[in-house]
């Protein structure tokens, strides 16, 4: 197999990865909204397995990239940011497992409903970040790619603002201390979720011109 | 991964004289696959590639053991008719060696001799071998000027034309590139595996960045002995052996 078409199967693995990760998160949003435990379950049982299996497997062919066919330039890039992208995209799905096993309680507490419909338009930012933080990677569109790294502000207000009124209504009301702490939880998770979308925006910045934007957030 | 056997080396041994220079090979060559022999010089890699169509029948005071089934036959046997097994297992060698004729008949010349008497057909064969060896489109109008007229790396491909003309199962590439520039040696490397889908592929490489680009299984030798077989890809990646290790880093051959 030539270098560029071997690159290009590295991609294509990458998006089912990141097709599975945004399935993940997608089930998560959709468990709140049907009250459907078996969604959590799934991505607990079955999808999480499933992205450690493609973790190795894009570790792999990254490995051998490298070894067989030592690429330069862009092609270097691509392959390193690969590595990076797939390290990213585990975490992503660690953080949608935190979610559902957080949620399966969760869902049982009805009064809880004003917060989880923030929680989960952060989740519904978060899932676009992903979406197109790979599309970027893959378009090697890194004015997209950018785009995406600006959004992560977004949901770092949503998350404050969220959690203000959490702790709020934790004081008021102790008995839904452990509801709340749940919620805080939730919203912890999605928001570093988009911050690894943030990375990947970066990641894909580099891998297509070549520049440097990690730690400049002000120059964005 | 898969394969079947298309080759198979048991207990291969090969002298010069008194000198052994392979001991006790076996190896499995998987069909529509990619195998590349690496080593240091004198690892003995040239000489097993040779043995698989006895291209070493003609160098004096050798003697080889062992066997090498191919079709289940053993081609080290005596009763093999050498000339119909090059035919099945053709070569393509380091420096390109074109006859002093034409185009057209540096790829006709081997389906002559092997008999084949209608012109159209010869023709035909000629034509498609030149476009399986991506040559096609260069020389299609200028079948009949001298071989001699073209690049170096045209005439590699002519070789490799002549060679598939006469519809080898194998091919035994010893050192296709090593008299030829980084353009000339991507473009044979693409051909390599494109021939793939045809043919069942042997190519021996001092350059092991090329091994490892288009091969599918390597073979490490080393001093006369196989060190190490696997998928290219674990033997560049996670080697067995502390000495192909070694070797593929640069700290020794």
């Amino acid at each position: 197999m030539l270098e560029e078409e071997k690159i290009v199967s590295l991609k294509h693995e990458l998006i089912n990865y990141a097709n599975l990760v945004e399935g993940m998160i997608d089930k998560c949003i959709k468990g709140f909204y049907n009250k459907n435990k078996a969604l959590f379950t799934e991505v607990i049982e079955q999808d999480e397995p499933r992205a450690n299996e493609l973790e190795i497997k894009i570790d792999e062919i990254c490995t051998a990239l490298i070894a067989q066919y030592q690429p330069k330039g862009k092609g270097l890039r691509t392959v390193l940011m690969s590595y990076k992208i797939n390290n990213d995209l585990e975490r992503m799905a660690d953080h949608a497992v935190n979610i559902a096993e957080t949620a399966l309680s969760l869902i049982e507490v009805p009064s809880l409903a004003n917060f989880l419909q923030e929680v989960l338009k952060m989740a519904e930012i978060t899932r676009g970040m992903l979406k197109d933080s790979i599309d970027s990677f893959v378009q090697e569109n890194s004015t997209l790619a950018e785009d995406v790294c600006k959004r992560d502000d977004l949901v770092d207000n949503l998350r404050r603002a969220n959690r203000r009124e959490v702790i709020g209504y934790m004081c008021a009301e102790c008995a839904l201390m452990e509801a709340g702490l749940d919620i805080l939880r939730i919203a912890r998770n999605l928001e570093r979720i988009a911050d690894l979308c943030t990375n990947i925006g970066e990641d894909v910045i580099f891998m297509v011109e070549g520049k440097v934007i990690k730690h400049q957030k002000a120059k964005l | 991964m898969k394969c079947e056997v298309k080759i198979k080396a048991e207990e291969v041994n090969f002298y010069y004289g008194k000198k052994q220079a392979l001991k006790n090979i076996s190896l499995e060559i998987y069909q529509n696959q990619i195998t590349a022999l690496i080593g240091p010089s004198g690892c003995g890699k040239s000489t097993f590639i040779r043995l698989l169509n006895r291209m070493n029948d003609l160098i004096p005071h050798t003697r080889a053991e062992g066997k090498i089934y191919f079709e289940g036959q053993n081609i080290l046997g005596d009763n093999i008719d050498v000339v119909h097994l090059r035919r099945k297992i053709g070569m393509v060698f380091q420096k390109p060696n074109p006859f002093p004729k034409t185009i057209f008949e540096n790829v006709s010349y081997g389906l002559e001799i092997n008999r084949v008497k209608d012109k159209k057909r010869i023709e035909e064969m000629v034509i498609d071998a030149l476009k399986k060896a991506a040559l096609w489109n260069e020389v299609k109008d200028r079948l009949h000027d001298s071989a001699l007229t073209l690049s170096g790396g045209q005439q590699q491909r002519l070789c490799i034309a002549r060679c598939i003309a006469v519809e080898p199962q194998v091919i035994l590439f010893d050192e296709p590139c090593a008299s030829l520039d980084p353009i000339s040696t991507r473009s044979i490397e693409e051909l390599v595996l494109e021939l793939k889908k045809y043919y069942t592929i042997v190519i021996v490489t001092h350059n092991m960045q090329q091994a490892a680009r288009i091969s599918d299984f390597t073979a490490f030798l080393y001093l006369g002995e196989l060190i190490e077989f696997g998928s290219t890809e674990k033997i560049f990646t996670v080697p067995k052996e502390k000495m192909t290790e070694e070797y593929l880093t640069g700290r020794f051959g």
